[in-house]
């Protein structure tokens, strides 16, 4: 077929999508680097452009220890559903065993719980045993993990399905356990599959919010949202507007890299259950 | 070890976690809801019954926040849907650029929600936005009433209508060509193919991610938490609960709140299971 050419009123809607989704976020970098009275002009381009508010943002322990807060969470989060829920996924795949229909029901109910009716009977267990506000933001993996896993397994079991079955019979013939051809066969294959599990939850754990401020107090513990929230609330911790832009800025920077790098693997894995039905 | 075995030893990890973290709270959080407890001495509590639910629901600022969540959530998902079909037509009949319009539409997906408020509030809020300059006026965007709300819904229409453009690009790329062809042949407009192709044969895709957003449109807590912390009509079920039971430590009243924003979301998410169910048989099946 050949391609018509590409009519006007085409690039306008294009050039429009483009300036909708791009122009809030160059907004909030013009006024990162924005310093003194030009804060208060609307020009486009900052008349004299600084990094100073980047750097009083390194310079500032609360946010660097929140970084490394954010990264450890996310990290053991991503790390931890990937293995739990590769093994569930592969189950749910190969095996044989009853129920299914009802455990991957089970599963995916969780997507739907809002975050509150956990966030609020795990804040007072949390405080009885000691996991409130404890250091590295270690008390936010657990019910991180358990937000994360619906979709890595629901990811992961459409990609185990479509590895073709011949290679794990063959090892299976050759006298390997399932186990072994799940561990040495299809997981090698599935590599594409546990990149886009890995990365959705990833995200998710580097963006969640409501938790972190439920689970968290102090900065030995708060991870990067919930550090921002704390310092734009109306106290007298409040920080600049300015200020909270630059750390904004930089927090979203490893996430802009992923959807760069990683665009086809994320649009597969958000829209793998929209589509089929 | 059996295959049976096996396949109870690689789903235990996962039933375990979702036991404990998911079920076992939310049978606590009820618990919780029909108790008391003391907010000077930690630890004491006593029976309270059905009390915390009626204080709620006799509440005037617990139905202002289920108002507000609703109206929210109608509001934004009616726009980002229609934005995002928009959006995904668009895309769809962009031959050239379609890879980079799908990176940049990931960009307010990939953006953290409390990022995407810090946002809109350097835009809307004087002297470091634009808004009033371009406007002419001297409104106070984050502390009047409706233009707090207002501003909500831009920035969370902002964050999402570009994954709904997503989510319905993956289904109009399921129309076969082949129909198009077959109604242009038989002489039907541009807007007679939109009506009576594209939409019906968009809508199992449009339901599902209808649902998906109404769903995350009723938990809203980020934006109105960041934006305002619920002043001026912006308080929502889950910021209200969150505000009682965390920060008021009044345990008892803000988790009958939070098991009340568990019912009214399980309720609409059942019109989700519903929908999808056929789905997940098909990837139960053998």
């Amino acid at each position: 077929m050949t391609k018509p050419r590409t009519p006007w009123w085409l690039w306008l809607a294009v050039t429009v999508i483009v300036i909708f989704c791009l122009f809030p976020f160059y907004w909030m970098i013009n006024v990162s680097l924005k310093t003194g009275a030009d804060l208060a002009s609307s020009k486009l381009v900052p008349p004299n452009p600084s990094l100073a508010k980047y750097e009083a943002i390194f310079n500032n322990s609360n946010f660097t220890r929140a970084l490394l807060n954010s990264a450890i969470v996310s990290i053991t989060t991503t790390v931890l559903a990937l293995v739990i829920g590769s093994f569930c996924a592969f189950a749910l795949a190969r095996l044989k065993f009853k129920g299914k229909f009802w455990l991957l029901a089970l599963i995916l109910s969780i997507t739907t719980f809002p975050a509150i009716a956990i966030a609020a009977p795990i804040f007072k267990l949390w405080t009885d045993i000691g996991l409130f506000n404890a250091p590295f933001g270690l008390g936010l993996i657990p019910p991180y993990l358990t937000f994360a896993l619906p979709l890595a397994i629901y990811i992961l079991t459409s990609f185990f399905k479509e590895i073709p079955k011949d290679l794990e019979e063959a090892a299976l013939v050759d006298g390997a356990t399932h186990f072994q051809a799940f561990r040495k066969v299809v997981i090698p294959l599935a590599a594409p599959g546990l990149a886009t599990a890995g990365i959705l939850t990833f995200i998710f754990a580097w963006n969640e919010f409501l938790l972190a401020v439920t689970l968290t107090a102090s900065p030995e513990a708060r991870t990067v949202p919930a550090a921002i929230g704390f310092f734009t609330g109306a106290t007298q911790f409040e920080v600049p507007l300015g200020t909270i832009s630059a750390a904004s800025v930089v927090i979203s920077i490893p996430l802009i890299v992923m959807v760069l790098a990683f665009q086809k693997r994320i649009v597969a894995g958000l829209t793998a259950g929209a589509v089929k039905g | 070890m059996s295959e049976r075995r096996l396949a109870a030893f690689m789903v235990s990890p996962s039933l375990l976690l979702i036991a404990l973290v998911a079920a076992y709270p939310i049978g606590y959080a009820i618990w919780l809801s029909l108790n008391e407890y003391s907010v000077r001495v930690a630890g004491l509590s006593r029976w309270a019954g059905l009390r915390n639910y009626e204080a709620v629901l006799s509440d005037p600022e617990f139905w202002d926040a289920f108002r507000t969540t609703f109206i929210f959530s109608i509001s934004s998902v009616a726009l980002e849907t229609v934005l995002g079909l928009a959006m995904a037509l668009a895309m769809q009949a962009a031959f050239r650029g379609q890879g980079v319009l799908r990176t940049v539409v990931l960009v307010p997906w990939a953006v953290l929600t409390v990022v995407t408020a810090i946002m809109w509030r350097s835009i809307f809020e004087t002297p470091i936005g634009f808004v009033n300059s371009v406007l002419g006026t001297e409104t106070p965007w984050l502390g009047s009433e409706p233009e707090a709300l207002i501003v909500m819904i831009v920035a969370d229409v902002w964050k999402t209508a570009p994954f709904m453009a997503l989510l319905l690009l993956a289904g109009l790329q399921t129309i076969p060509d082949e129909i198009y062809e077959a109604a242009k042949v038989d002489g039907a407009k541009a807007w007679q193919r939109f009506t009576r192709i594209t939409l019906p044969l968009l809508v199992p895709a449009l339901l599902v991610a209808l649902i998906f957003r109404t769903l995350d449109a009723l938990r809203v807590f980020d934006l109105p938490y960041v934006l305002t912390r619920g002043a001026f009509g912006t308080n929502t079920l889950s910021l209200i609960s969150f505000q009682t039971f965390q920060q008021d430590r009044i345990i008892g009243l803000g988790t009958a709140m939070a098991v009340i924003t568990f019912v009214v979301v399980m309720t609409v998410s059942f019109l989700y299971i519903r929908l999808v169910g056929g789905n997940l048989r098909g990837l139960a099946e053998e």
